[in-house]
């Protein structure tokens, strides 16, 4: 995983609420065994319908993408932000996320931004009248900043995964800090835990 | 101290704790299937990590199997070279698997609590997010991502925010002809499907009381389209006479152990939630979804609504969208509206007692013609034991075709999808836009619903064909 500080881009309004992973990934790309390639599939419902706002090339190249409310509910398919993140995405912006789809963007180092809905909906009609306005999203500072608009505001991230994304981490190898409290809690498991083999 | 069900457990399973860390949780049951896994194995290879606990995970293969001809060769290639890769990572990391053809296979919902692996007082995770529904047993049990998969795979552990609370307490008895699907989905029609973000539901009352374990199943199933982390119900007899005697449920002194310990799990007098909502079961009725999220719903005797209807301006555009995708008018009655196609079974409503719901329906009647309708079990044993009841014969006789077991049309990834345009009675869980298929439109009902809507060809309940 890259490490995420600080970056500035340009934004992609979609003005939908509840858009579940369902439409971010459709299930016949699930067969594929393979990490990377997933961007193809992005929305592919959706972009068969030309007026469908991530095939305005005014928004081509665009790294963060303005959503509505609950954005990625459904299935746990972490194939959603990995298509997200191979499309070019670099942090989603929202007023609220579904937890698993929020907790697969935080392994993959794709940040899920929440702010007000009412500062997501004037950053998505600023965005449309100038689709080259650009966001600054700060994850050292916790901020999100469109100088443009006169838009600075905090976003809030828990301490832990704020350090491991900035210092780009791998997970597994912070739990594996904590092997002997795993053994320990091994040796005090109930005589009757279910055991598959 | 008093302390809620889901706290007892959550807390049982911390084995590291630190101020300004999320919790490392310890988990006891790790379900793999082949979608969400072939990655995280590539992950564990690429940095020299073993499994930890192969004996603590189970593999079984159920979202893009076949349900026809499964002893030929599966034409469809991508689906058999995921199916090949999850038969050679278990192979290489020493995993059990239950493949298609075995009598243990089918959905991992459906399977977890069939072989008695799910057990109160557990956490369970798969790579899938309706694992809330082993909370039905008394279990603390989520979906989970691929990154967090291999995570799991490698340390037995997550780290993990502890979600807040939420009681949903349903009281009462259910009218006649009312299930538990219909109580879930009157839960998320209130609460709406973000209702139970960031927090554990726990399911309390008399009605949740009087359901069955596969009632039960039913309802902790379907948390996630309520935006939960997970649902759960305490232990109780009802709970602990469904494990007994099944494969992996604790045996003779530790049978009796581990009762007393399941008996300690409830969540105290005087424990305190953070969001309580209460629900009356004698005004239910069997619904269904009009929508393209499962929020969207209506109950059998009401009307389409007008989108115009809604004060809140997202979810006015939403009903909007799902109306022109579902191709219905506003004030149509549910009961007009004519189906193509009725789909029995998935982890929400494809385990037997769902199947003899739905065949008590059928028995000495036919499907409308001109209809398409199949069963699809949840596991190779619940066709066994359909087959041994004579149910598929009643299924067969009315018109239905009797499948094998998997997740089929419940998401469309095998070649049991809809047509664009056809429309669907669906005992699964989520009628999102092309679920079932591109174009396809999908309306959750219970599996009472669905047969009574098969008979008639278009939306009706059970007492629609006796009057
Ligand atoms: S039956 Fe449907 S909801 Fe259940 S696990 Fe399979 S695909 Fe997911």
């Amino acid at each position: 995983m890259r490490a995420v500080t600080v970056f500035t881009a340009r934004a992609v309004p979609l003005d939908r609420a509840d858009v579940d992973t369902d439409q971010i990934i459709p299930s016949d790309w699930l067969k594929r065994i393979e990490r990377t390639g997933f961007g193809a599939g992005l929305f592919s419902e959706w972009k068969k319908d030309p007026s469908f706002v991530l095939n305005d090339p005014r928004y081509a190249g665009a790294e963060i993408l303005l959503a509505g409310a609950n954005f990625g509910c459904g299935s746990s398919r972490e194939h959603a932000p990995w298509a997200l993140e191979d499309a070019g995405f670099r942090a989603i912006v929202a007023s609220s996320f579904a937890d698993i789809f929020r907790n697969n963007s935080l392994k993959i180092g794709l940040l899920p931004v929440v702010i007000d809905a009412a500062i997501v909906s004037a950053l998505m009609r600023a965005v449309e009248l100038d689709p080259a306005l650009e966001i600054t999203v700060d994850l050292q500072a916790q901020r999100l900043v469109v100088t443009r608009v006169k838009v600075d505001v905090a976003f809030a991230i828990d301490a832990f995964t704020k350090w491991r994304l900035t210092e780009g981490l791998d997970d597994i190898g912070l739990s594996l800090r904590h092997e002997v409290d795993i053994t320990r809690h091994e040796s005090g498991r109930a005589s009757w835990s279910p055991k598959v083999a | 101290m008093t302390a809620t069900l889901s706290r007892k457990v959550w807390d049982r399973h911390v084995v590291h704790r630190a101020a300004g860390e999320p919790d490392l949780l310890y988990v006891d049951l790790h379900l793999i299937h082949e979608v969400t896994t072939p990655q995280a194995f590539d992950g564990l290879r690429l940095a020299g990590r073993k499994v930890r606990r192969r004996d603590l995970t189970l593999a079984t293969m159920d979202h893009n199997t076949p349900t026809l001809d499964i002893d030929k060769p599966n034409p469809d290639q991508i689906a058999t070279r995921q199916l090949e890769a999850l038969v050679r990572n278990c192979k290489e990391f020493g995993i059990r698997l239950y493949p298609l053809g075995h009598a243990n296979q089918g959905i991992v919902h459906v399977i977890g609590p069939q072989l008695g692996l799910s057990q109160p007082g557990m956490t369970i995770v798969c790579g899938d997010s309706h694992t809330s529904t082993h909370g039905a047993l008394g279990a603390l049990a989520f979906g989970i991502g691929t990154s967090e998969v291999e995570h799991v795979l490698a340390t037995q552990t997550l780290p993990q925010v502890r979600p807040q609370t939420m009681a949903i307490t349903v009281d009462g008895d259910l009218p006649d002809g009312v299930t538990a699907k219909d109580v879930i989905l009157a839960i998320i029609a209130r609460i709406g499907v973000s209702g139970g973000a960031g927090s554990i539901i726990e399911y309390r009352g008399s009605t949740i009381r009087g359901l069955s374990m596969e009632g039960r199943l039913t309802v902790c199933n379907m948390s996630i389209e309520a935006g939960a982390r997970a649902g759960m119900i305490a232990p109780d007899e009802t709970t602990y006479a469904y494990l007994e005697g099944r494969p992996h449920a604790p045996k003779g002194a530790d049978w009796q152990r581990a009762l007393d310990d399941w008996r300690s799990l409830a969540t105290d007098p005087g424990a305190t939630f953070d969001r309580e909502v209460t629900l009356n079961a004698s005004d239910l009725r069997p619904y269904v979804t009009w929508g393209t999220n499962p929020a969207q719903s209506s109950t059998i005797d009401g009307l389409v609504p007008d989108p115009a209807s809604f004060s809140d301006a997202p979810r006015r555009e939403s009903a909007l969208r799902a109306l022109r995708y579902q191709d219905l008018k506003p004030g149509t009655l549910i009961r007009d509206i004519a189906v193509d196609t009725v789909f029995i079974g998935s982890c929400t409503n494809g385990r037997l007692d769902d199947l003899r719901a739905a065949a008590a329906v059928l028995r000495g009647r036919t499907v409308k013609a001109g209809m398409r309708a199949l069963v699809v079990p949840g596991s190779a044993e619940v066709r066994e034991r359909a087959e041994a009841e004579g149910l598929d014969r009643v299924f067969i006789a009315a018109g239905f075709e009797w499948r094998y077991a998997g997740c089929s049309m419940c998401l469309g990834m095998n070649p049991d999808v809809l047509a664009p345009g056809e429309r669907c009675a669906s005992t699964s869980n989520r009628n999102f836009e092309g679920r079932q298929g591109t174009g396809g439109r999908t309306h959750l009902v219970s599996p009472g619903v669905a047969a009574a809507t098969a008979v008639l060809g278009h939306f009706a309940e059970p007492k629609d064909l006796t009057s």
